[in-house]
């Protein structure tokens, strides 16, 4: 099914289930631990043995030699696998780190031997036996020392950075801020860690693991073993999170593989905790800089965003100053991207990469903005909505309802009961604040394809390779099947994960949901035809309701419809050359938060946190705001508490734990209320819904941050905002 | 984690005797810093001796008044018997600001104060550290030291002891009780107990090969109000970055130790005079001698506003 | 291999001893390349109760709880999320503790009575908790939720126990199942979803606290 025009109505639009708060199919599976992860897949291959990877102990050099005796001579060791056994593996094109093989280390924790041995404990052991002798060489580990070597990146095909003349615009605004912003690298930190069961039947690989992309991943696995594409299988039904650290098949996957051709039998491995914050990506820090020019009256006429990362040579910068071309309305616009090089792990994709470390620091900007105004932050933010494309006025947003966010939050949040006055309000020892800021993230269409059966008892089976990593993917798949066939959610199976079914967006980029869904309707709706097509039924005036197909006065249902035999139909959703350019589809939130501070000690208890999501259509009101809290949540965590150290004389993230890497727990974390304001957005797909899962981030830290500031009257500009950064400017009381 | 052989005996004698006996002997508990450490091969011990079966899990009231806490009481159980939380409240609040509640149900009073750091330098075996590798350098200093220490350090290691409960041991004088293979037992002043880095910062208490703790000993109680204040940057299940332990009288006069700056819960008899002046004057003594890293200087003003904090509330 | 050279055994692996001959040769002919060894590790027996059931196991005491459910016993309803203490996936019951059971060796646990996931309740038969965890959608990818479930279980009877906690007010007050005391006690099990809203709305209710 192409799409190439905004949606008539269609299906889906009956909204008798997809819509309505429907709890997770997959639910008593996942509460009574019975949905199998890759690490646990003890029924799909017989004799699976353990392997236990070898991290790089340096952070960039050769290694000289690898012995292995001791390792092999270990009890229960069955064999060993070596980096220097084979040239490095072909990469796939979104990475830039090598995954295995060849002498050389570009990253601590790199992967470069795997033991492998009958039980867990053995491999752990022996691989502790592994001695290496490395040439170290000299590398760059601080982005602040390699920041005035950072070159800018060439704009992407159809990327605008610049509109108008910024410089003179900003030379003459009547107000304004230039300001400097640091975020520092994250982990995605994801509770299942990256894990492999490999097994080589007759040149066929198969991979039972941990994945997003399946896709992707299928092709990458290709790439790098030589293989063709019936050569390989992938299977991730469950996956124990991932916000972008299992985009792409890492160094589990491929080790796992070839330490299973080495011993000749299934092995099966995990990146043990403490390796993975290194031998996987992070999300870059940034230093950012933001100059915003406005008139007298609050309307900006000038913005410009810089932004640094680094990453290893050949490597993608982080693209924070995306959203600042599309936010707020502006005539002059300049936006630039550059990097340098830094010999840390990979920096790569973390949930809305971009625009959450891109609006860390926009909107802080635009408080500070607000405030040297004489202007609420909201009323601000107002002033300068848009809803066209300011590098391109012609270019109108698909739904942009921005403004509707703010208000509604202001609203709901109590928003006018905050001190204007910074550090004014008192509880006792607690200073109280509350901030504010803006979301933004894109809705990205990515072609989307299906398998939907209809089983002779009637059931709707749906098989396509997207995957629920936590998303709600299995509900609203069946949702959507179920409204389309005019049958119960409960006479409808999902079958995900599987590189065999159709292939599908996947999960990434909030992309998920929304084009997955798409792509389940179109091939109902060609599994549609065929019924009717088997019944001699004219397709015009037919109807699919209450398991019935009816035409006129005649009924069939859907069992009978096959009592011959199933019927199978593929398809999915693809878009026109171009679509895309006609309307800016993009996603909006309004961040409300109250903190207390403590004046004494300077610890920082979130109160409170609102987010009005702008996102289209809401296909499952429970699993959309489960994606909205935990992002609020990570957002939390990246204001708070979220860092990567990096140790810069050596070349790695210190805290490459879950103690030491902290992420939010449940005391972090408030009631959270999130509101939708579910406006249908017929541009975007026949589902007329948009992202919703990384909108839920973008912008909260500064929602935080900005109500930190109205607490205390210290504004911090360089997360995380830990105490030790503004405790000796935190007045106490009196 | 290195092969080892198990032995859970039934006697204090037996356990003494089995640690001895074998190369690389220790005494396992709750296992939840040894079994962390061993599967990093931080730690490798060759034989395990199990203490669970000694009987040490009874807190029991002392002639003096006191009471007498088993090595093996969990931490839970601890921190909810009713004679702690009502007459030594500072111990149970420091226990329950400590881990998790899985964590303390499994911890041991003994193995609570012999948890060792959770220098991340100490715990990544790729890195050069002198507590765990004598002579190989201290990584710590001069890289990431903001949870470390700046009291009692020294060139060798500036590693902090990460537990709270032994803070509130040292404010209330607790002694460890222990026995050792021949039969010799010692009550042992906690302000002795754990020993400064100094050039061995491997050697971290004053506990002798083998010696078995079994108990600690809490004096009469003191009376007074109770305060634990962890400060963290995150609002549970984290270590301290300052942990301000307090016991303060109704004539002003207190107790004050503190967590998170030291090799052993860091506590000064003689500033404590000062404590009926001003926290600052207090700190200011407290903190004398501190050597503080560019990472965790703030630790200085956090104990003392920490410190005020407990006061504004206590006095208010 | 198909020979594309993409994935082969490069020249300095070769050089660097006999390993790589030796996978190569493995790699063309899918044979182990070494003969299974039999473990010379002490190994132990050790008898507990799971869920109910009596097991009997012989094991490298090496083995964790952990991984003895999930890896000798096919229990994997529990999970590994760190294997460090540092997350609490592991989290099962103890003769009615909740510990982390990455942290406790099996053979420590000689007579005890453990109690994971699956004991607490199927899909067919749902314990309170997990359909509140359900209904609430207490959860997102899933993978930390048995660890969570178990706690929270473990959770209010603490509470009932006296048990304190960090936010407890007043030491010898009786507990109460407040959001605040239910939030600081299911610290210990990170869930990196950010389900914490709903798990908090999932546990009161099964708590019968209202808000
Ligand atoms: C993620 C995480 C977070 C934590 N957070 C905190 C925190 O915030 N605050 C805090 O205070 N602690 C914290 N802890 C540490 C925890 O409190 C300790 O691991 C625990 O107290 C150790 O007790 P155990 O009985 O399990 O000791 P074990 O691991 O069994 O033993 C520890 C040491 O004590 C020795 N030992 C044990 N018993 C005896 C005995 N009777 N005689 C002689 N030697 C003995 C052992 O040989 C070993 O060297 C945390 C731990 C983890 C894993
Ligand atoms: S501070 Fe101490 S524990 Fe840490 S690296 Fe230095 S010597 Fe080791
Ligand atoms: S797996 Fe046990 S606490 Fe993480
Ligand atoms: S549901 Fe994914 S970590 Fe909790």
């Amino acid at each position: 099914m192409e799409f190439s025009a905004p949606s008539p109505d269609n299906a889906i639009d009956q909204l008798k289930i997809v819509g309505k708060p429907t709890t997770r199919i997959d639910g008593p599976l996942k509460t009574t631990g019975s949905a199998p992860y890759a690490y646990e897949r003890h029924d799909v291959a017989a004799d699976q043995a353990y392997g236990f990877i070898v991290g790089a102990a340096i952070a960039k050099g050769t290694i000289k030699a690898i012995d292995l005796r001791e390792a092999r001579a270990a009890a229960g060791v069955i064999g060993t696998v070596s980096t220097l056994d084979y040239s490095p593996l072909a990469l796939g094109p979104m990475n830039t780190a090598n995954l295995f093989g060849g002498a050389k280390v570009e990253h601590y924790h790199q992967a470069i031997a795997v033991v492998v041995a009958e039980t867990f404990e053995q491999a752990r052991a022996a691989a502790a036996l592994v001695r290496v002798d490395y040439a170290r060489s000299e590398g760059e580990y601080s982005l602040d020392r390699a920041a005035h070597t950072a070159v800018s990146v060439p704009p992407e095909e159809g990327e605008r950075r610049a509109v108008g003349d910024f410089p003179s615009a900003f030379a003459q605004a009547a107000v304004t801020i230039d300001r400097e912003y640091t975020t520092p690298g994250h982990s995605h930190a994801m509770m299942e860690p990256h894990a492999t069961i490999a097994a080589w039947e007759k040149g066929r690989l198969t991979v039972w693991t941990s994945n997003q992309m399946i896709g992707w991943g299928k092709r990458d696995l290709c790439k790098a073993f030589g293989l063709k594409p019936n050569q390989v299988r992938i299977d991730s039904p469950y996956i124990g999170g991932g916000f972008g650290g299992k985009l792409f098949v890492r160094s589990d996957v491929m080790v796992a593989a070839l330490a299973a051709r080495v011993v000749g039998r299934p092995v099966k491995l995990a990146l043990h905790r403490p390796l993975i914050i290194n031998n996987t990506t992070h999300r870059a820090a940034t230093r950012q800089r933001i100059r915003i020019g406005a008139e007298r009256s609050g309307k900006i006429v000038a913005i410009a965003h810089d932004s640094i990362s680094g990453n290893l040579p050949n490597g993608k910068p982080e693209r924070s100053v995306q959203q600042t071309t599309l936010f707020y309305g502006s005539a002059n616009v300049a936006v630039d991207l550059r990097m340098a090089q830094v010999d840390l792990p990979e920096a790569n994709a973390m949930r809305a990469p971009g625009e959450a470390p891109g609006l860390m620091a926009l909107e802080i900007a635009m408080d500070e903005m607000a405030e040297k105004l004489g202007l609420d932050p909201v009323v601000f933010r107002i002033m300068n909505d848009t809803q066209v494309d300011p590098t391109k006025p012609d270019r109108h947003f698909s739904e942009r309802n921005f403004v509707e966010c703010l208000r509604t939050g202001a609203e709901r949040f109590g928003w006018s009961d905050r001190p204007a006055k910074p550090a004014s309000r008192r509880e006792g020892r607690w200073l109280i604040g509350m901030g504010m800021a803006g979301g933004f993230r894109n809705n990205q269409l990515q072609p989307s394809a299906a398998r939907v059966r209809l089983r002779r008892d009637g059931k709707i089976i749906v098989e396509t390779d997207m995957t629920d990593i936590g998303t709600g993917s299995y509900t609203i798949i069946a949702q959507t099947a179920a409204e389309t066939m005019g049958v119960k959610l409960t006479d409808v199976v999902v079958v995900l994960g599987d590189s065999d079914f159709p292939v599908s967006a996947g999960s990434g980029g909030q992309f998920g949901a929304v084009n997955s869904t798409s792509g389940v309707y179109a091939a109902c709706i060609k599994l549609q035809s065929l019924i009717l097509e088997r019944l001699g039924f004219d397709s015009a005036d037919a109807t699919f309701v209450n398991g019935k197909i009816q035409v006129g006065s005649r009924s069939v249902t859907l069992k009978e419809a096959v009592q011959s035999g199933e019927l199978l139909a593929e398809d999915g959703i693809v878009y026109a050359k171009g679509y895309e350019e006609r309307a800016q589809q993009s996603t909006f939130a309004g961040h409300f938060v109250e903190v207390a501070v403590d004046s004494f000690t300077g610890e920082t208890h979130i109160r409170r946190m609102l987010a009005v999501c702008d996102a289209g259509r809401i296909l499952n009101p429970i699993t959309a705001r489960s994606q909205v809290i935990g992002a609020m949540t990570m957002g939390a965590g990246a204001a708070l508490m979220e860092e990567l150290v990096v140790d810069t004389r050596f070349g790695f993230f210190v805290n490459h734990d879950l103690a030491g890497y902290e992420v939010p727990v449940h005391a972090d974390i408030p009631h959270q209320e999130v509101i939708f304001l579910n406006k249908v957005d017929p541009w975007s797909t026949p589902m007329k819904a948009k992202g919703v899962g990384e909108l839920g981030i973008c912008g909260v830290a500064a929602a935080v941050a900005n109500a930190v500031y109205n607490a205390t009257g210290v504004r911090i500009r360089d997360y995380p905002i830990t105490l030790d950064k503004y405790l000796a400017n935190l007045p106490r009381p009196d | 984690m290195k092969p080892f052989t198990y032995e859970r005996p039934r006697t204090a004698a037996d356990a003494v005797a089995a640690v001895l006996r074998k190369p690389g002997g220790r005494f396992i508990a709750g296992g939840t810093n040894l079994l962390d450490l061993m599967k990093l091969q931080v730690e490798t011990p060759g034989h395990l001796v199990d203490v669970q079966d000694l009987g040490f899990n009874k807190i029991e009231p002392t002639p003096d008044g006191g009471l007498r806490i088993g090595a093996l009481v969990t931490n839970t159980v601890l921190a909810a018997d009713p004679r702690i939380k009502r007459d030594y409240g500072v111990l149970s609040r420091a226990i329950v600001a400590g881990a998790s509640g899985q964590l303390r149900n499994k911890a041991t009073t003994a193995g609570n104060l012999l948890q060792r750091t959770r220098c991340p330098y100490f715990y990544d075996t790729n890195q050069p550290c002198n507590k765990r590798q004598p002579g190989s350098g201290c990584g710590a200093i001069g890289g990431a030291s903001r949870g470390l220490g700046l009291m009692g350090v020294s060139t060798s290691c500036i590693a902090t002891h990460p537990s709270d409960m032994a803070v509130a041991m040292r404010l209330l004088d607790a002694k460890v009780e222990t026995i050792d293979d021949v039969g010799t037992v010692r009550s042992i002043p906690i302000a002795d107990f754990h020993q400064l880095p100094g050039t061995t910062p491997h050697i971290e208490t004053i506990l002798r090969p083998g010696e078995l703790i079994t108990g600690v000993e809490l004096p009469r109680p003191l009376g007074g109000r109770h305060v634990y204040h962890k400060v963290r940057d995150r609002a549970s299940y984290a270590f301290a970055l300052v942990s301000v332990a307090a016991v303060l009288q109704r004539d002003g006069s207190g107790r004050v130790a503190v967590g998170g700056v030291a090799p052993k819960p860091w506590r000064v008899e003689a500033a404590e005079p000062l404590l009926r002046r001003s926290s600052e004057s207090f700190a200011n003594s407290l903190l004398s001698g501190a050597a503080p890293t560019e990472d965790n200087h703030f630790k200085l003003a956090l104990v003392e506003r920490t410190l005020a904090g407990i006061l504004h509330e206590v006095r208010a | 291999m198909n020979g594309s050279g993409k994935w082969r055994v490069s020249r300095r692996g070769v050089l660097a001893g006999g390993s790589a001959s030796a996978a190569m040769a493995t790699m063309l002919d899918a044979q182990p390349s070494h003969p299974r060894r039999q473990a010379d590790i002490p190994v132990y027996d050790v008898s507990f109760t799971v869920n109910g059931e009596p097991r009997t196991l012989s094991l490298d005491p090496r083995t964790t709880l952990l991984d003895t459910l999930r890896e000798h016993l096919q229990l994997t309803g529990t999970k590994k999320g760190c294997d460090h203490g540092q997350c609490g996936a592991c989290t099962v019951l103890v003769d009615g503790f909740r510990i982390n059971s990455c942290l406790s060796l099996a053979v420590m646990h000689e007579g005890d009575r453990v109690t994971t996931i699956e004991g607490v309740g199927s899909p067919d038969h749902l314990h309170a908790m997990q359909r509140a965890f359900v209904q609430h959608d207490g959860f997102q990818c899933g993978y930390c939720t048995p660890g969570q479930i178990c706690s929270a279980v473990a959770v209010l009877k603490e509470i009932e126990a006296g048990v304190p906690s960090h936010v407890t007010e007043d030491l010898t007050a009786t507990c109460v199942p407040s959001r605040a005391e239910m939030r600081e006690r299911m610290s210990g099990n990170i869930c990196r979803c950010g389900a914490y809203a709903n798990i908090s709305d999932a546990m009161a209710e099964v708590a019968g606290v209202n808000v």
